[in-house]
């Protein structure tokens, strides 16, 4: 069988495919290097707003990379059998997610030629620095953990790498979390919230990008998902939107009632152009209620696609969510002298504008081709193809638990 | 055919040289006085002796003097620092001091004063740089060191009073003195290439008004530290409790 499925993916299919997937991350490349050459003033970042589209989508990545990991947490360290045969994928969108997001934010930086000194000068007070053990950590414990979820005669060993791994991610994502909730300068930030927070939503991009890969291989093999494991992925992404939400809405809401936050709240929700509208259209509607919708109404959730398409708009959601939280907490002037009108040449006291351009939407843009194709050439090259004994887990009950 | 020899390379030369060495390590250490030794005063007197944690550089602004529309002291940043690129984008520049107009809504009251690096006694910005480039000298002085700056732009979040800027493209006509570069990001150094030679920041020595005010706030006998003993002062943000160089009075 399994020779078979690889077989498919040697034709023509995969090279197509590869060859889409090498383009994005081509484009992502090329991007880099135009602002590399012409520095970030070909851009859309500035001094007011010095976090753009490429650390949305970086940060997204490094986000979903964690929570993608959940389905093989669930399975060796929960025990839950339908999710086991699912773990090796889960490992590898894992690593290939982190590479993606380390892609961006690297050829983001000022000076892409001073990554050896981020890797030799270390500042262990910062959360930034932190990151030179939590990433490199991530892709060992996650490199092992594929491995022994892979090789019959070491799965003893998953469950201990496995708690390992589930336990890192955790640690991996409250940093990435405390990247902003650390932050006292800025009214955006500065919550003890935002790194559980974070953690909730890796888990729900975590398994959306998950499911959207899926789909994908059983497509490229002509087979379709068991339905009840679909229902059963399908309703855990929805537990996950429902929790980001519940976590969205407290921290707006601690916000709002802190009178000093309630002009950054007023600007996020109501009054602040593009970013209520990214924020009620873009990661309300369209990222939540509309996939709680298509994942929790039964004509819905019977419709064939629906968790696909509660997977898609989930990302989108989160993406949009990310560029309200990044950039709008960036465009939102500092609150320097409270109660006073201020204004200067630095434009101080004025809400900040951002457009993106083009060279920095490449590179942005540019991760999700590294990562498709890394995960492509994967399942390509080893067995990741999720295979379900269904009459034994008909048999044990695994799907009904 | 015989080549000269290298005069060090001459076993006995080597051998004078190496006790040379050791005598002089030797007399560095000689005591010349129960608890002074030669290394010690050799080493105060070095031009580069380094920064030392007996001083704390600081500024006081008073903003009753600091008249609105003068940008003398933004003018002698730039001409000090070499700040002369031309962008296409305004909020692309960089701004190591600005001036801030403030106005009370209810009273209508009108302030006018210079913002530039607090160089805050614990820097957010020194916390979060991931390799250490920004960083506090001994004497209070907060820099960035363009050798490991990799540009990530987390301290320019960290900053509460959005001191930093980053440099978006390519510079020349530098300062020699003052190395600036692409992709680096960089702030008001209380023109330490100047205080390092007993001469004060170029904003302070173009102030018209005398507005500013710098010196040494941990000497108690400075006219900064006597000022600041005597009159309301004011740190901005000072809720944060992040010890600020720079003071202001009028505000």
């Amino acid at each position: 069988m399994q020779s078979e499925l690889n077989n498919r993916l040697e034709g023509p299919t995969f090279y197509v495919l590869a060859g889409i997937g090498a383009l994005i991350s081509l484009i992502g490349v090329a991007g880099a290097i135009y602002m590399g050459q012409h520095g970030h003033q070909a851009s859309g970042m500035n001094n007011q707003i010095f976090w753009g589209m490429p650390h949305v989508f970086a940060i997204f990545l490094i986000v979903a990379a964690s929570g993608v990991l959940n389905v093989a947490s669930i399975g060796t360290v929960f025990g839950k059998q339908a999710y086991k045969s699912r773990g090796p994928l889960s490992g590898l969108l894992a690593i290939t997610l982190l590479a993606a997001g380390l892609f961006v934010i690297m050829l983001d930086l000022g000076r892409v030629d001073r990554l050896i000194i981020a890797m030799t000068h270390v500042n262990w007070v910062s959360v930034f620095g932190w990151n030179m053990v939590l990433y490199p950590v991530f892709f060992g414990l996650v490199g092992v953990y594929v491995w022994v979820l892979m090789d019959r005669k070491m799965y003893a060993y998953s469950k201990p790498v496995g708690i390992a791994a589930f336990i890192w991610r955790l640690v991996m994502t409250t940093g990435t979390g405390s990247i902003f909730g650390f932050m006292v300068a800025r009214q955006a930030y500065h919550s003890a919230l935002i790194a559980p927070m974070f953690i909730v939503m890796s888990l729900a991009w975590g398994l959306a990008i998950f499911l959207l890969f899926q789909r994908a291989m059983y497509c490229w093999h002509n087979m379709e998902l068991n339905e009840e494991i679909r229902r059963r992925l399908g309703n855990l992404l929805g537990v996950f939107i429902a929790a980001v939400f519940y976590f969205v809405l407290v921290y707006h809401l601690t916000n709002i009632y802190f009178a000093k936050q309630t002009g950054f709240e007023h600007f996020i929700l109501v009054s602040g152009g593009v970013f209520p509208q990214l924020f009620w259209g873009g990661f309300v509607l369209l990222g939540t209620a509309i996939p709680l919708l298509l994942l929790f109404v039964p004509a819905l959730q019977r419709m064939r696609g629906s968790e696909i398409v509660a997977a898609v708009l989930t990302v989108g959601g989160g993406l949009c969510f990310l560029y309200v939280f990044i950039i709008g907490g960036q465009a939102y002037p500092l609150d320097m002298f409270p109660g006073m009108e201020v204004r200067s040449s630095f434009f101080d006291g004025q809400i900040d504008h951002y457009v993106p351009s083009l060279p920095e939407m490449m590179l942005a843009i540019g991760g999700f081709g590294v990562a498709f194709t890394l995960t492509l050439i994967a399942v390509r090259v080893l067995r990741f193809m999720p295979e379900d004994d269904l009459a034994k887990l008909k048999a044990s009950g695994a799907l009904r638990d | 055919m015989n080549e000269p020899r290298d005069p060090v390379d001459n076993p006995s030369r080597r051998g004078f040289v190496g006790a040379a060495a050791a005598a002089g390590a030797g007399l560095g250490v000689l005591a010349l006085a129960p608890g002074l030794h030669l290394v010690e005063v050799s080493e105060a007197n070095a031009p580069s002796a380094g920064a030392s944690s007996k001083v704390r550089w600081g500024m006081l602004i008073d903003t009753n003097k600091c008249s609105s529309g003068c940008d003398a002291c933004v003018k002698a940043c730039a001409s000090e620092n070499g700040i002369n690129e031309t962008v296409r984008d305004p909020r692309q520049a960089s701004q190591w001091i600005r001036k801030i107009e403030l106005k009370e809504p209810r009273s209508g009251r009108e302030h006018s004063l210079p913002m530039m690096c607090q160089h805050c006694a614990h820097p957010p910005c020194v916390d979060v740089c991931p390799t250490g480039a920004s960083m506090k000298r001994a004497d209070g002085i907060v820099l960035v060191d363009r050798h490991t700056c990799i540009g990530c732009r987390y301290c320019m979040l960290a900053c509460p009073y959005k001191a930093r800027s980053f440099v978006h493209l390519r510079l020349t006509e530098q300062n020699p003195e003052v190395p600036r570069g692409i992709g680096c990001v960089e702030s008001c150094t209380f023109c330490v290439q100047r205080v390092d030679k007993g001469l004060k920041p170029a904003c302070v020595e173009a102030c018209p008004e005398g507005a500013m005010l710098f010196g040494d706030l941990k000497d108690p006998n400075s006219e900064i530290a006597r000022r600041i003993a005597q009159e309301k002062t004011t740190q901005v943000r000072g809720d944060l409790r992040l010890d600020l160089g720079v003071r202001y009075q009028g505000i």
